[in-house]
């Protein structure tokens, strides 16, 4: 669709309205954390205005790197777990009935109403000793007494899987259900297994959705302070749960304000480098 | 036999039976068009022939193999789809090197064999374009290339030249028939047009609910209609109810078509008259007398509708044997012996 370009000021006019709301709601409050973040602590207070990079150089060390590193893989883990478990499944969800089709969404969409921290409690339970799953392989007689698979990183990555998840489906659902499924036969009478012809079709073809899905999961998780404390020990425990310790129960406001400046930074950065990376091979393709 | 056969081959969904005990054979090197309006089974069939539904009973034997129990991509055939199904993220000459990529073919030998194909379908230098780049035309060629690649045995198109217009698709029918008969391939074409098909065909098949109704050559099924359904189908025709009189002459609209007796032992039936055969003369002359209702002058030819006894009976001219005739003159209409084909009701 081609449209002509605005020509007067009242052309603009529709645009007045969002980018208020943008400026008031993002611009404003986004500054004012930038702005803080080279604001001096106040021990006995809030904080004083003043500059210095005191903030960002206690972030540099060897403790906080950590923890952002950690950050990082986890919301990568947790993209990929996604997309790796979500794309399959919702191709086949894609293909098959209506009725399949409608009974699976309203399962997921119903997910999506439960809080972090009603996913958080039911894993906990879910992974203790006492009422936990285990107790039913026992039952079964694949183990030999119940065991508790929490606090542990494999409790926090299932739980941010299992939140995320629903997101990821819905947001890969489209997609599927516009692929042609010509294209999966025409791959299988050209000599390609089913297996086969699904990697060299389905998943190229789909490559920018894919992308798109990681990133957004990504981005989803990286924001998660929850789960990783209550499924968690300390040492899986996210930046964001530092930022929201530091605001919150230190009362150090110009620290969390750049730690959070320092995540958003870094999370721009990878989404920028996948960005550069799909776009080169597009090219070169 | 060298060839395919279908050996009472049925599909049913359920209730519901799309394809009923079809038997064919197919000599080697045929080229088959499958014919019917939509829903009749045609493209049920094909995709039993490549794999992609099974049959509920019956075989396809190839060559005197069973094919049945051999999944999709081990059948080693060439199949066109409607949608062409090209791979969006590969350029024209990956996609014509796709089955010899799968099949572990060497790269030297897959850029000869990929040149060799653009140059058959005349796109040579077009093996880096991106496949959006096509025009519809060229996408058809890079379609059929890619599904000859391997040489196949077999070579299926569901509708290939549906989405083409009407004076690129009259182009490509040629174009394939030509190729086909270059390469010496079994083909098999399932459209639901007879002009393609009678423009292609070795042999025409004709399916209606499921079953074939007649499987012959294309001048043949026009000629000798096996039933009143492929009359009705290929071309246009006039349906007339026959009926058998005391004598055994066949009688259409309550007179005796001079020379036309029914087959033995049938009292009732319909004949297929084409309107290029019905002939008007003056009232006095005709089998039956009729008024001209309308006439549609498509200047290469002349239709003419005439109602005689309650039904409208069509008759096709030529300007140059120009009859004159126009609406509202009563009229003479002769069905020559020769060219009336007494089928069943």
């Amino acid at each position: 669709m081609r449209r002509e370009p605005p020509r007067t000021i009242a052309d603009y006019a529709p645009l007045v309205f969002p980018a208020l709301m943008l400026i008031v709601f993002f611009v404003i409050p986004f500054s004012t954390m930038i702005a803080v973040s080279f604001f001096q602590r106040d021990q006995a207070g809030f904080y004083t205005p003043t500059f210095t990079l005191d903030n960002y150089e206690r972030f540099l060390s060897a403790f906080f790197g950590g923890v952002l590193g950690f950050s990082i893989m986890l919301a990568v883990l947790v993209a990929v777990v996604c997309v790796a478990v979500a794309f399959p499944f919702t191709y086949l969800l894609a293909r098959s009935s209506r009725r399949v089709q409608t009974v699976w969404l309203v399962a997921i969409l119903s997910v999506l109403s439960l809080s972090e921290v009603i996913i958080g409690f039911a894993w906990s339970t879910l992974f203790s000793r006492t009422a936990g799953i285990t107790n039913l392989l026992v039952a079964v007689g694949l183990m030999s007494e119940p065991q508790a698979l929490l606090p542990g990183f494999g409790a926090v990555l299932t739980g941010m899987v299992y939140q995320a998840l629903p997101y990821t489906i819905l947001v890969l659902y489209p997609a599927l259900v516009r692929l042609d499924p010509t294209l999966l036969e025409a791959a299988r009478t050209l000599g390609a297994s089913p297996a086969r012809a699904f990697l060299n079709v389905v998943v190229p073809a789909l490559r920018n959705t894919i992308v798109a899905t990681l990133i957004m999961v990504f981005v989803f998780a990286l924001g998660s302070y929850l789960l990783p404390q209550l499924l968690g020990r300390p040492q899986h425990w996210t930046l964001s749960v530092l930022i929201t310790d530091q605001a919150i129960y230190q009362s150090n406001m110009p620290f969390a304000a750049a730690m959070a400046v320092f995540l958003v930074l870094m999370s721009l950065a990878l989404v920028g480098l996948t960005l550069m990376i799909g776009g080169r091979r597009e090219a070169s393709a | 036999m060298s060839g395919l056969e279908l050996q009472d081959i049925s599909k049913r969904f359920g209730n519901f039976t799309a394809v009923d005990n079809v038997r064919l054979s197919v000599p080697h090197g045929t080229f088959v068009c499958m014919l019917g309006p939509s829903g009749c089974g045609k493209t049920t069939l094909l995709r039993m022939i490549a794999g992609l539904e099974e049959p509920s009973s019956g075989r396809v034997v190839l060559d005197g193999g069973d094919l049945t129990p051999v999944p999709t991509h081990k059948r080693n055939l060439g199949m066109v789809f409607q949608s062409l199904a090209l791979f969006p993220h590969l350029n024209v000459g990956e996609n014509i090197a796709y089955p010899l990529r799968i099949r572990g073919v060497d790269r030297g030998a897959q850029k000869k064999r990929v040149d060799e194909l653009l140059a058959m379908i005349h796109l040579t230098g077009y093996g880096d374009r991106p496949v959006s780049k096509l025009s519809g035309g060229q996408r058809q060629r890079v379609a059929i290339a890619r599904a000859l690649a391997i040489s196949p045995k077999l070579f299926l198109l569901d509708e290939p030249l549906s989405a083409l217009d009407a004076k690129l698709r009259e182009a490509m029918q040629v174009e394939l028939r030509q190729l086909q008969q270059q390469l010496g391939i079994t083909t098999i074409v399932v459209t639901h047009d007879q002009r393609e098909a009678m423009t292609m065909a070795d042999l025409v098949v004709v399916m209606g609910e499921g079953r074939i109704r007649q499987a012959a050559p294309p001048i043949e099924i026009y000629r000798r209609p096996a039933d009143a359904f492929v009359a009705d189908f290929i071309g246009s025709t006039n349906l007339l109810d026959v009926e058998a009189d005391g004598a055994g002459r066949a009688t259409v609209l309550g007179r005796a078509v001079p020379g036309l007796e029914m087959p033995s032992g049938k009292n009732k039936g319909v004949i297929s008259v084409r309107p290029e055969d019905v002939h008007l003369t003056a009232p006095a002359e005709g089998t039956v007398a009729g008024k001209v209702t309308f006439v549609r002058d498509l200047g290469g030819t002349i239709e003419t509708f005439v109602e005689a006894e309650g039904k409208t009976i069509v008759a096709v001219t030529t300007p140059r044997e120009r009859t004159g005739f126009s609406a509202g003159d009563p009229v003479g209409i002769v069905l020559p012996r020769e060219n009336c084909v007494v089928l069943d009701a």
